[in-house]
Order: C-alpha cells, then structure tokens, then sequence
C-alpha cells in the first residue's frame, strides 16, 4: 500500500486465500493433517506436586495471574520480582510451530514460558512468555493454562509488549513519548486501570488478545497493560514503564523497587550479539 | 460457540440474521459495522471459537467518552428486538486450517436458534470476473431453495441479478463439464452457501464485486442494497447520508503526520 507520500508500507492482503475448491482429501492427507495438528498442540508440563493435584481433579488455587508477553515484559518482572528469591519454578509450556528453534535439549528452567508461584503466598502465580505463540495456537494456550486455574476470585493482570509503530493517533507521536503504557480491561474488572485505556482504532493481538477474549466471555476481571516502545530490543527504559503496572499488585507481591545495575546490565544486554552487521 | 453476555439469554426464534463474510476488502464487515453503528444495536453475546485469530479493542461504535472503555472480541451477536433482527459481527480472519469446522459452527447455530431467515453480505475479486459479469451492475445474490420459496416474489420486484455460474474451463467448449459457482477471494461465502442448501436452510448472499483499497464507498453500496430489501432506513442514500460511521473507522491510513514536514 502506498501513502499520501509514496512511501510503501507492507501490508498483509485482506484477500482471502482461495479455498474453493474443496478437494476430496485421501486418507494420507488427513493422516499428515491429524499428525500436524498433534505436533503444534500446546503441552503444559507442572511440577510433580501439582500434577498430581490437577489430575485427582483440583484446580490450582489462583487469586492473582500475571502473565508477561515479549522481551521487555519478562525481563522486567526478571528485574524487579524474580530476583527476591521467593518464587518457585512450577512448570512450563511447550509447543513447536514455523518460528520454533530445532530442539536444543530445553530444560523447563530455560523454557520460553515459564510459570512461577510465589513462596509466601501460593495462590499468587506468575507466567513469562518470551517465545512466539502461533495464530492457531493463541486459543489453545488460553484455553489449557486457564483450565488449570480456579477462576472464582481470579484477578488477571497481563503485561505485554508492542511496538510504537502499531500505535495508531491522529496527533503526530513525538519520538520523546515512547515508551509508554495503555491498559484494557475486561467488564469484570472494577479498579482503575493505572493509567490511559487503549483508544480506538487502536487493538491488541496476540496472547493478551486471546485472554482478554477468554476472560471477558468467561468474565475473570483481567486488565492488560501494553506497552509501546521505539526500541525493538530489551532495554532499562522500557521495562521501567511497566513499573506502575504492578504497585498496584503491591499487597500480594514484592517489587524490588531499585534493582541492582548488575541485574539490570545482565537482562538489559543487547540481544542480537549474532548480528555482524558492524563488525 | 455462542456464549450469550446477558441473563436470561436472548431468543432468536424468527429474526432475520445478517452477518458478514470476511472477503475481499472487508466489504461485508464493513457493511455490518455501519448497520450496527446507526441502529445503535445492543450486544447480546459472543461467538467464542477457536477458528478466530484473537484479537481485542475497546468499544468500535463508541459515541461520548462513558461508553468507550468497553470490551469487544472478535465475533459478536447484536439484536434490533423492535426489527427482530440480529447481527453477527466477525472482526477477525478465520484461521485458514479451521474455515470447514468454523462453517460447521455456524451452520449448526444458525439451525438452533431458529433464525427465519440469513442474509451473508460478501465479496468477490473484482478482476476475476468473466465477460457478461463485466456488464451492469457489480452487485449480485444468491438465495437457497429453502429461502426463495419464501421470498421469491420479493427478489421478482427488486429486480436483482443473480451470481452467475461460470465455466469450469473457460474457452473450452465440453458439454459433459457443468458451469459452477465459483466466488474468489470470497471466504468461505461459497461454502456456507453449499452448507446451507444441503441443510435446507434459508439463507441469501448479497455480494459485490471490488478490488482492495479504500473500501469505504462499496461498504456504502453493498448496505444500500441491502437495505433495499430489508428496509433499515427510509431513504438512506438522500443527502446528507443517514449511516452513521463509527469511531473505529478513523485513520484507516495511518497515524497524523509530522507537523515539521511542512
């Protein structure tokens, strides 16, 4: 699509991909759809102590979600909530799609979506997603993971990333703005949002997408807080926004308000050391 | 599955259902969004399945600042109680693997809410069109044997052109190859139509054809058309236009320009 100025944007077709034809499928096409489909299934694996409780029927006790989606959510509840050492590892996603790595022999401690309860209070659990969940995935992922849960009393908060160029105003963005926080809440949740709710035409995608839309049709009082960044990779500055994003959380959890500069250098590190562009 | 948002659940028996088809240009959609946003419809429920890519926004139709923080998904249920007529909005592609089973699903929901009869607004790649569909009018229908025996009489005075059926293999006369329907870049239009003939089910498709790009004046054409039939609005194209277009259809082409530009 070309703008007013003759610059090109790449966008996706709005067309629609050619399905007229329903051809007759034989039996090996529909084996090596079924096998497909299993491949891409998203697999929950808890701890020995939780599966068994999940298998004898119960649910995890769970007052407060909170789930960190992309680089610079994750890393900041590395920085500021993971580091006081009162959080265990209790279990991790695993699923294989097109951006999948080949398998490299992932433990659960180095998973891309790691769940953790808290030490002092275990009805607190808390999720980083840093790896790429598929389209047809989204739903699954929301639909197991909340299956696991109890929803009574449930108070979801997600945090999630975004570029600024996804944010759309009619006010020309100055580059001082970014980074910065809007929130969308579904109509079960009744505090106030910590700050500005998501104007239109502006949406949200993805995971927090897919739990908004479970938790509104199944009304769990959920609000997520996105953060859009002219920074495509980790950094302190970002991570910082979402600070306000989890005082409010400040009963149940402990934030470490000012991290030391190792922890900070340490998850802050530029994250295309691949790159030989400037070599 | 429809998840109804009120209590108790709202009932459909004998409503007219108009829904989109996710198409070329978005023309159906954008055609619902109109409908929704100058009936001022009210949301009764939600289509919640796994065949949607999610996606999420606060209140499209938003008209004052109290009722634009509110939660939208991708496949809503909206009802006119006084028109007895319900609107599915769908917001979102279908995931390309699940178009069958989302089919299914609405087919199966069409049957058990007991909708008189559905009318899918769609459209179709305006570039593939043969030689006597270049003629006249781009607007076309399509009606089950279920719904024209009801309706027959209401389409004779309307006086539309039905979808064509083109040749299989177009320049190649053999007798013994049927012409078909065939609707590219339609979604699943052809699909639900096939569906629902075999389902005996009523259902029309009122579709255009159109190329992608601004396709705010063919949104306009296509609801008028509509409406034609199932008369919305009294004298909706008189000027000034009485659809109302909503909030969500702001900067369509991007966020507001640098002012140091000029």
């Amino acid at each position: 699509m070309a703008t007013f100025f003759g610059e090109v944007l790449s966008v996706y077709s709005r067309a629609v991909e050619e399905d007229d034809e329903e051809l007759d499928e034989n039996e090996e096409d529909k084996e090596i759809r079924r096998e497909l489909e299993e491949k891409r299934e998203v697999k929950l694996h808890w701890s020995p102590e939780i599966s068994e409780s999940l298998t004898s029927g119960n649910q995890l006790q769970c007052s407060d979600f909170i789930l960190a989606v992309g680089h610079n959510a994750a890393r900041f509840l590395s920085v500021y909530v993971l580091t006081s050492e009162n959080w265990d590892a209790v279990g991790h996603a695993s699923m294989w799609n097109e951006r999948s790595r080949p398998e490299t022999g992932l433990t659960g401690g180095e998973s891309a979506c790691v769940f953790y309860r808290y030490k002092n209070n275990p009805s607190v659990l808390m999720c980083q997603v840093t790896c790429y969940v598929a389209e047809d995935q989204l739903f699954q992922w929301t639909e197991k993971v909340f299956g696991c849960l109890q929803w009574r009393q449930l108070n979801v908060t997600v945090l999630s990333d975004s570029s600024v160029a996804e944010y759309k105003t009619a006010d020309y963005l100055c580059c001082s703005s970014a980074p910065f926080l809007r929130s969308l809440h579904t109509g079960a949740f009744h505090g106030q949002p910590v700050c500005r709710s998501l104007e239109q035409p502006n949406i949200i995608t993805g995971l927090p997408a897919a739990v908004l839309n479970h938790c509104e049709v199944h009304r769990i009082a959920t609000v997520v807080y996105q953060c859009y960044s002219d920074v495509t990779g980790p950094d302190s500055v970002t991570m910082e926004t979402f600070k306000p994003a989890l005082t409010k959380l400040g009963e149940s959890i402990q934030l470490d308000p000012s991290p030391s500069i190792d922890i900070l250098r340490k998850f802050a590190r530029t994250t295309n050391i691949q790159s030989n562009l400037y070599i | 599955m429809f998840i109804s948002s009120q209590n108790p659940p709202p009932c459909f028996k004998d409503f007219t259902l108009v829904m989109p088809a996710v198409a070329v240009g978005n023309v159906g959609q954008l055609a619902v969004d109109l409908i929704l946003s100058t009936l001022k419809m009210k949301r009764v429920g939600y289509i919640h399945t796994d065949c949607l890519i999610p996606m999420t926004g606060n209140n499209p139709y938003a008209t004052c600042n109290e009722d634009a923080e509110e939660l939208h998904t991708p496949a809503e249920v909206y009802t006119a109680t006084e028109l007895k007529m319900a609107v599915l909005q769908i917001r979102a592609p279908i995931i390309q693997t699940k178009s069958k089973k989302f089919r299914q699903l609405l087919v199966s929901w069409i049957k058990t809410s007991g909708f008189s009869r559905t009318v899918v607004l769609s459209s179709s790649h305006a570039y593939q069109r043969d030689d006597q569909q270049m003629k006249g009018t781009p607007l076309r229908y399509l009606v089950t044997p279920s719904l024209l025996k009801d309706s027959a009489v209401a389409l004779e005075e309307l006086s539309w052109r039905e979808m064509e059926r083109v040749p299989a293999f177009p320049g190649l006369t053999d007798a013994n190859t049927d012409p078909r329907l065939y609707v590219p870049g339609g979604g699943i239009t052809k699909g639900l139509y096939m569906d629902s003939c075999a389902e005996d089910l009523p259902l029309a498709v009122l579709l255009l054809f159109c190329s992608e790009g601004d396709n705010i004046p063919d949104a306009f054409t296509l609801v008028n058309h509509l409406n034609d039939w199932l008369h919305l609005l009294e004298n909706p194209s008189q000027k000034p236009n009485k659809w109302k277009i909503p909030t969500s259809w702001s900067l369509l082409f991007g966020s507001g320009i640098p002012p140091a530009m000029f």
